[in-house]
């Protein structure tokens, strides 16, 4: 056992925590954001992906214990004041999502390219979303909404 | 995941006191998180050294380029210096895994580890690598001995791999499309004297295809391998790819790799 500390969505949070914790554990049971998805669980699928200190990692691959200290971002923390974030906007507009179960991991990684090319071409909209499986949408409405939300943010 | 107690190092001296034979040493965690998981590893102590600032960072002299154990794929496949001096290192970097994947996984942890697929430990043979640990340092043709091993002893952390800037070079993939994992990854890499061609994914361990470098150090042409036929009875054999496929494949991604450099 130990203390977690983080800030979550701008929140400081505080919480004694098994070694073994996952961070998405941590996100899911210790703090109740459910919005930080588990698909695989093998770190491959990307519905857990959250940012940490401003990069994108899959949260169910990295313990609770080994980002302590460190700002987190989930699917949560994009509004603003109830307002969509315009990734989130872009998604809903253009249908880039059916089930939604990837969604949350889709739109967190989809944030951090655009935090790092501003002006991402298909090819590196679809590179970047390698970590990023979705079995509805066939990725088409997604690469659109990711460009769409580039010329909006 | 069964519990254990998760320890961050100060040092490397620190990191070695606390290894014991039920401890595994965790960088970027991508492999070893994974592992634990899938319950295929269990430690009692997990040795987090990733906030070892010795650890991390690049550095370029006139003939070699250090990376720090716990410098992250990400960094090696941003960095100027890298892509100036050996740019081929920089772009095997790029093509680890997916970006969460390279925002957490380490030069270190990838050759520790030493994955028969892995990209980094063909980069280690074929620009004679150094492997620098907290005790000695091992030449990169000493260091993979086998499927997941290498001549690293318990406790013993590396700290830098230190490569030899060759006159010219190319990495190519043949990559599993959904892991990125190499199939069949070629190193080829020209230096003064002579010729490496390092091999991933073919067989239970990196290796330089000695006949390849031979052809190629008398002549630097693809045309010199072209249609050799490589022995596949060591080769993998699985759902991706067959013996014989990928001892055709080694041939096609070297030649790739020649006409890239």
């Amino acid at each position: 056992m130990g203390k977690i500390s983080l800030e979550v969505n701008g929140r400081k949070v505080e919480k004694e925590a098994s070694d073994n914790t996952l961070l998405s554990t941590f996100l899911r049971e210790h703090l109740q954001l459910t919005g930080t998805h588990i698909g695989c669980d093998t770190s491959q699928c990307g519905a857990c992906v959250v940012h940490v200190d401003g990069n994108s990692l899959k949260s169910c691959t990295a313990l609770a214990a080994d980002v302590n200290g460190s700002k987190v971002t989930t699917i949560e923390g994009l509004e603003t004041n109830g307002k969509m974030h315009p990734m989130q906007e872009a998604f809903k507009k253009l249908h880039g999502l059916q089930c939604g179960f990837c969604t949350p991991g889709m739109v967190m990684s989809a944030v951090d390219l655009l935090q790092k090319n501003k002006k991402p071409s298909d090819t590196e909209i679809r590179d970047w979303l390698e970590g990023n499986i979705c079995r509805c949408t066939g990725y088409q409405n997604i690469v659109a909404a990711v460009k769409e939300a580039a010329t909006k943010m | 995941m069964k519990d254990f107690n998760y320890h961050s190092a100060k040092d490397s001296k620190e990191a070695s006191k606390l290894a014991s034979s039920s401890s595994a040493f965790l960088a970027g965690g991508m492999t070893t998180i994974p592992s634990m998981k899938l319950g295929l590893a269990t430690y009692k102590d997990l040795i987090d050294i990733k906030n070892i600032k010795k650890l991390s960072g690049i550095k370029v002299s006139g003939k070699s380029v250090t990376i720090g154990a716990a410098t992250k794929h990400v960094e090696v496949s941003n960095s100027k210096d890298v892509k100036k001096a050996i740019p081929s290192l920089s772009s095997l970097a790029e093509g680890i895994g997916d970006p969460q994947v390279r925002n957490r996984g380490t030069i270190g942890g990838s050759i520790a580890n030493n994955d028969p697929s892995a990209d980094y430990p063909s980069a280690c043979i074929a620009l004679n690598a150094t492997i620098h640990t907290n005790e000695r340092k091992i030449e990169a043709a000493k260091f993979f001995k086998g499927m997941f091993e290498t001549a690293l002893k318990k406790g013993e952390l590396i700290e830098a791999i230190e490569f030899q800037i060759p006159e010219k070079s190319s990495y190519q993939k043949h990559p599993n499309p959904a892991s990125r994992y190499a199939i069949v990854g070629v190193y080829v890499a020209k230096h003064k004297e002579d010729v490496n061609v390092a091999v991933t994914g073919a067989k239970s361990c990196v290796y330089n295809d000695k006949e390849m470098s031979k052809a190629l150090s008398g002549n630097f042409s693809s045309s010199s391998i072209d249609g050799m036929d490589l022995d596949s009875s060591e080769m993998n054999s699985d759902m991706h790819a067959s013996a014989d496929f990928r001892a055709s494949l080694v041939v096609t991604q070297a030649k790739k790799a020649v006409d890239a450099c």
